[in-house]
């Protein structure tokens, strides 16, 4: 059987009638599906701090949320963007750095508040290994979700699109996170969480490199 | 040039909102501009150009099943330009060649300096034999024996919605193979 260009232009004009999912709607779906995994994992195996009632007074557990938050939504907003195959970082990469600076500006704040721990002793925290592993495990099911959700778009650089995918799913399963961790102080955040988010990411630009090829 | 882009973007925005003439007419007139830039980056790749029938056709599918992800409200040539840059590197990659491919090489090309015949092309002829043969039979009547979606529901014993699904599923996994191969 032989398939000349006419035809096969003749075929998909067929098709016209077929309506993709947007890409949007496909991501939502994916990260609705994928989020009960995350989930069952975080209350079987860590679960929401039993101090929460005392502790949402301070405002560096809530600004924990803030900056994990923003992550999640700049990076979904972003990861949107670069679904289309005509556009690029720049002008949508910025937002990115909202969690960047709602953290520096934590760390400000908490810099000149008077503390009864040391620096070194905040930024290490009681919780660094828990918090390394936990962030990424929890984030794999929510990476997947991305990808799957993502495959419905058409990015010029899938591994930079993957990269994104990553970021999002490591603010998603941090904002978990963030609920069981004791150690409150911006310092642990800009540290573990970095390290943590940094690795989801790097994960998610060689899963999407492959995967978000279209 | 603008009036391309324009006519261009006009076929699209009527293509989606249901006029499949309009569709085919506007796959009819992108195909010689595809077809002449991807001839150039053969060429620069020290490639035979008989194959670029099968990167026109790899850029085809590929606007087809992504078509959602253009924003009706821009303008249609620079997401086509995207898509199609986007395959021919991975095409010129996958002859083995590391390959520049300047977005110029599709904006700059004149209407009628390409040629317009309709080549052969043998990857997704290939690919077609490897579906399964509902969809290998659909695909068949729609493509080689221009049947309508209702004759071929018809000749099939199937339902339109039928054929249709096995349409599309049949373009999505031809695509998908051409990815993978």
């Amino acid at each position: 059987m032989r398939m000349d260009t006419d035809q096969l232009i003749r075929t998909l004009a067929a098709d016209n009638a077929h309506r993709a999912r947007p890409v949007g709607l496909a991501l939502m779906l994916a990260l609705l599906a994928a989020a009960p995994v995350s989930l069952l994992m975080f209350f079987t195996e860590l679960g929401i701090r039993p101090d929460v009632m005392v502790a949402m007074r301070n405002p560096f557990f809530d600004l924990k949320f803030a900056v994990t938050l923003a992550l999640a939504i700049s990076a979904i907003a972003v990861s949107l963007h670069l679904s289309r195959p005509e556009v690029s970082l720049r002008g949508f990469g910025w937002l990115l750095l909202a969690p960047v600076g709602i953290l520096a500006a934590a760390i400000g704040g908490e810099m000149m508040m008077p503390q009864r721990l040391p620096m070194m002793t905040r930024l290490v925290g009681k919780n660094s290994a828990v918090c390394m592993v936990a962030i990424p495990v929890l984030s794999l099911p929510l990476l997947a979700g991305s990808l799957i959700g993502l495959r419905h778009g058409a990015p010029a650089r899938p591994a930079v699109a993957g990269a994104v995918a990553g970021l999002l799913s490591a603010g998603l399963a941090a904002t978990l996170y963030a609920s069981h961790c004791t150690d409150d102080s911006p310092l642990f955040v800009a540290t573990w969480y970095t390290i943590a988010t940094a690795l989801v990411t790097a994960i998610g630009a060689l899963a999407g490199a492959k995967l978000l090829k279209f | 040039m603008r009036e391309r882009d324009d006519e261009w973007t006009g076929l699209m925005r009527s293509a989606i909102a249901g006029d499949s003439a309009a569709y085919h007419r506007l796959l009819k007139a992108v195909t010689p501009v595809l077809r002449a830039a991807a001839r150039r980056g053969l060429t620069r790749a020290g490639q035979p150009v008989d194959q670029s029938e099968d990167i026109v056709q790899d850029i085809l599918l590929a606007v087809h099943l992504k078509r959602h992800t253009w924003d009706a409200t821009a303008p249609f040539a620079p997401w086509l330009f995207a898509i199609a840059r986007n395959k021919l590197i991975d095409a010129l990659r996958r002859r083995g060649r590391r390959i520049f491919v300047d977005i110029d090489d599709f904006a700059e090309t004149l209407p009628g300096e390409a040629p317009a015949e309709t080549a052969s092309a043998s990857e997704v002829a290939a690919q077609l034999q490897t579906l399964p043969a509902r969809q290998r039979e659909v695909l068949q009547s729609i493509a080689v024996d221009a049947a309508s979606i209702k004759d071929t529901a018809a000749k099939f014993s199937m339902s339109e919605g039928a054929v249709r699904v096995a349409l599309h599923r049949g373009l999505a996994s031809l695509t998908a193979k051409l990815r993978e191969q």
